[in-house]
């Protein structure tokens, strides 16, 4: 039995050791469906700090840290701990693996990558034909999915079988003020969660989900939500930065969000409409205290939000991000700065959270 | 003592583009100077070791090892918003690039990825299409002013992948073509150090090889050897190469036969391998061998050639993999091949017409 440990009453900042743990949970694979690795981590980081701990049906992590004041709001916060990755699907010989894809995953990010498989991060590769032997034509078209293979080396069967799951194989860098790896979708919004849950604020009944299954359906977060019951919710996940500059130098009016801009507030995406008092509540907190912010441009995508209000009779749920670059690639770009703000938004928003939130009129 | 792995693994970490070879012919320096007599570079850049026969030396022919030692990869061709546009080094394929982890060789190395930038920032036809080199970018993850500080027109980007060791005593990673061959000739040389041989022996570390074989077309020229061996590697069976141009992946170095290629040489080695029951094929190579073969057989007055292969998968891709045996047995054959040669091998070669 882990001792209890009394929730941290100053505000959670992000340093080195946080960035050492998101480096830890940025280089863990956990590939939808097979959360185990970064499930193991947040359990050891969270539960000496937590009143209740479950792990749910599904894997998902389910914290409560109850309110030490009243009245409280039960407030839900989401996470996804899964990634986008493969699955073997058939063993060929010499070590040579068919896969399938989990998540959306762009077939031309596969060619030439180096990847982990299983849950021993077995090194292998998916390799390409050489230049030399393709033609003109033959180079203007993608490189097929069922013509790529995983070879883990010709006894490679000895070490992974058919089921295992496995991810690109990209190494956490920090790069001056970036910060660069694989599955930080939605490994930021993990380890902000584990800062949440270890600074509980006192005025809410604090109700954490890092779910799974997100990126195979939202599935996780619903159930998850489900078993809440919560008042109000609120994801925190990663949404691209499409920052570049535009192919012929016109204006990029598309950028949906941009780094250094701070965190990402969804108005509306594919699957949700964010609460307006929600929404309201998170700007004043950031405009009362100079936190940075900036609205993800109305449009697709979504998060477990989407999931998550549509449960029981109602959640009303807002969504923040950490902008992006290159989410479901073997290397995503986000910017410290940006990581810091989300949780510094997130965190002051719930201990200013008024009781009566919801008693506000909407509009 | 020199350990193959190891030794890779080294060579692997070094940058070293076509022409800018400095960084990796250090290495290679290191670990040749204890076993040669004497060390150069050559005007172009390649690194020439030279150990003596024991023929008495007013009638010591030479034998010369060419294997290219210069790396594919990237180069910087202009910014936008600190992002860098670039274009290729050597045969690279577009399709293999997106996700790439690399190493800018600005002012200072900075760590970079090359990226595909989303549909909505590139024309339509290229949606769902594979993306042409002049629409990817480099991110360095830095500022568009601290980018324009340290990064330059003309800089150069590496593969930055670290080898893999995978199952079946195999290795992956960026820059096997052609360091693997390197490895395979520092591993002859060791050997050499045990064996008397009457022939003066000159490793050559050749330069530009993946653009120009300006290496290849200079160093025999300063050395005037009397016969050469290029190294370099081929193509292994497995996904993308099925036909006959794929030989099986650690079964052994095959031996080139073609236009490029003596005859006698093919000849003398195919029965040395046969002899020692070293595994081997033969690789027939109808055209060019796309090796420094093509360029050392016509230096000076020419010079009888042939070219030892090791076969790889995924060439000029950062994954290529190949088996870490079939480099032993390279410089095996290298060693065992030089310590045979009469100092009158050459006068007894003839044409079988």
């Amino acid at each position: 039995m882990t001792e209890r440990k009394e929730n941290l009453s100053q505000a959670p900042e992000i340093g080195a050791e946080q960035i050492a743990l998101l480096e830890k949970l940025s280089n863990a694979v956990s590939v939808s469906g097979d959360e185990s690795e970064v499930r193991r981590i947040v359990l050891d980081e969270i539960t000496p700090y937590a009143d209740e701990v479950k792990v749910d049906a599904m894997g998902s992590v389910l914290v409560r840290v109850h309110a030490r004041q009243q009245p409280a709001l039960k407030v839900m916060l989401d996470a996804h701990m899964d990634e986008v990755g493969f699955m073997l699907v058939e063993d060929g010989d010499e070590g040579l693996f068919r896969f399938e894809l989990i998540g959306g995953i762009d077939v031309r990010q596969l060619p030439g990558k180096p990847v982990l498989v299983g849950k021993d991060h077995v090194p292998g590769v998916i390799g390409a034909k050489p230049i030399h032997h393709t033609t003109r034509d033959e180079r203007k078209s993608n490189i097929p999915l069922d013509s790529l293979k995983i070879d883990l080396g010709p006894s490679g069967s000895s070490k992974a079988k058919v089921g295992d799951r496995g991810t690109f194989a990209t190494t956490f860098q920090q790069i001056g003020p970036s910060l660069r790896g694989k599955a930080l979708d939605d490994r930021l919004g993990v380890a902000t969660l584990i800062e949440l849950v270890k600074h509980a604020p006192a005025n809410i009944e604090l109700c954490v989900a890092f779910s799974v299954q997100e990126e195979v359906g939202l599935r996780g977060a619903k159930i998850a939500a489900y078993a809440f019951d919560p008042d109000l919710a609120i994801a925190i996940d990663s949404t691209p930065a499409n920052d570049l500059p535009v192919w012929d130098d016109s204006e990029n009016a598309v950028y949906n969000t941009r780094l250094g801009f701070g965190p990402a507030i969804y108005l509306a995406d594919a699957g949700t409409l964010a609460d307006p008092r929600l929404l309201r509540h998170l700007t004043s907190t950031g405009d009362a205290l100079n936190i940075p912010y900036q609205f993800r441009q109305p449009g697709g995508g979504g998060t477990n939000a989407g999931a998550i209000h549509k449960q029981r009779a109602g959640i009303p749920s807002v969504s923040i991000s950490v902008p992006g670059r290159y989410a479901h690639t073997a290397a995503l770009i986000a910017r410290l700065s940006d990581w810091q703000a989300t949780l510094a938004l997130a965190y002051q928003a719930l201990v200013r959270l008024p009781a009566d939130i919801l008693s506000q009129p909407r509009e | 003592m020199i350990e193959l792995t190891p030794f890779l693994k080294t060579l692997l970490s070094q940058a070293g583009l076509s022409a800018f070879e400095t960084p990796v012919r250090e290495v290679i320096a290191d670990a040749w100077r204890p076993l040669v007599d004497e060390l150069t570079v050559s005007r172009v850049g390649s690194l020439h070791g030279l150990r003596k026969g024991s023929a008495a030396s007013d009638k010591r022919p030479r034998i010369l090892l060419s294997a290219h030692m210069d790396a594919i990869g990237l180069m910087v061709t202009g910014s936008s918003a600190g992002l860098l546009r670039f274009t290729e080094v050597g045969g690279v394929d577009p399709r293999i690039l997106p996700g790439q982890i690399v190493t800018v060789h600005g002012r200072k190395d900075l760590p970079g990825v090359v990226v595909q930038p989303s549909n909505r920032l590139l024309p339509e036809s290229t949606h769902g299409k594979p993306v042409a080199m002049e629409y990817l970018f480099i991110d360095t993850g830095l500022p568009a002013e601290e980018v324009a500080q340290q990064v330059r027109v003309g800089d150069l980007a590496s593969f930055a992948q670290l080898p893999l060791e995978l199952t079946g005593e195999t290795l992956a990673g960026h820059s096997l073509d052609n360091r693997a061959s390197v490895a395979a000739v520092t591993l002859c040389l060791q050997e050499l150090q045990h064996v008397r041989h009457a022939w003066d022996v000159w490793a050559v570390a050749s330069s530009q090889e993946e653009e120009s074989f300006a290496g290849a077309y200079t160093s025999p020229f300063e050395i005037r050897p009397d016969l050469a061996v290029a190294i370099d590697v081929t193509f292994a069976k497995g996904p993308g190469v099925n036909d006959y141009r794929g030989y099986p992946l650690g079964k052994g170095p095959t031996l080139g036969w073609g236009p490029n290629i003596h005859p006698a040489l093919y000849k003398a080695f195919d029965e040395l391998a046969e002899k020692l029951d070293i595994p081997h094929a033969m690789e027939a190579m109808p055209r060019h061998s796309g090796t420094d073969a093509y360029a050392i057989q016509v230096v000076a007055e020419g010079i009888p050639t042939m070219v030892l292969s090791i076969p790889l998968r995924y060439m000029h891709t950062p994954v290529e993999l190949v088996a870490l045996k079939d480099i032993s047995r390279t410089g095996h054959l290298l060693a065992e091949f030089i310590a045979q040669l009469e100092p009158d091998f050459i006068q007894k070669i003839h044409w079988d017409d």
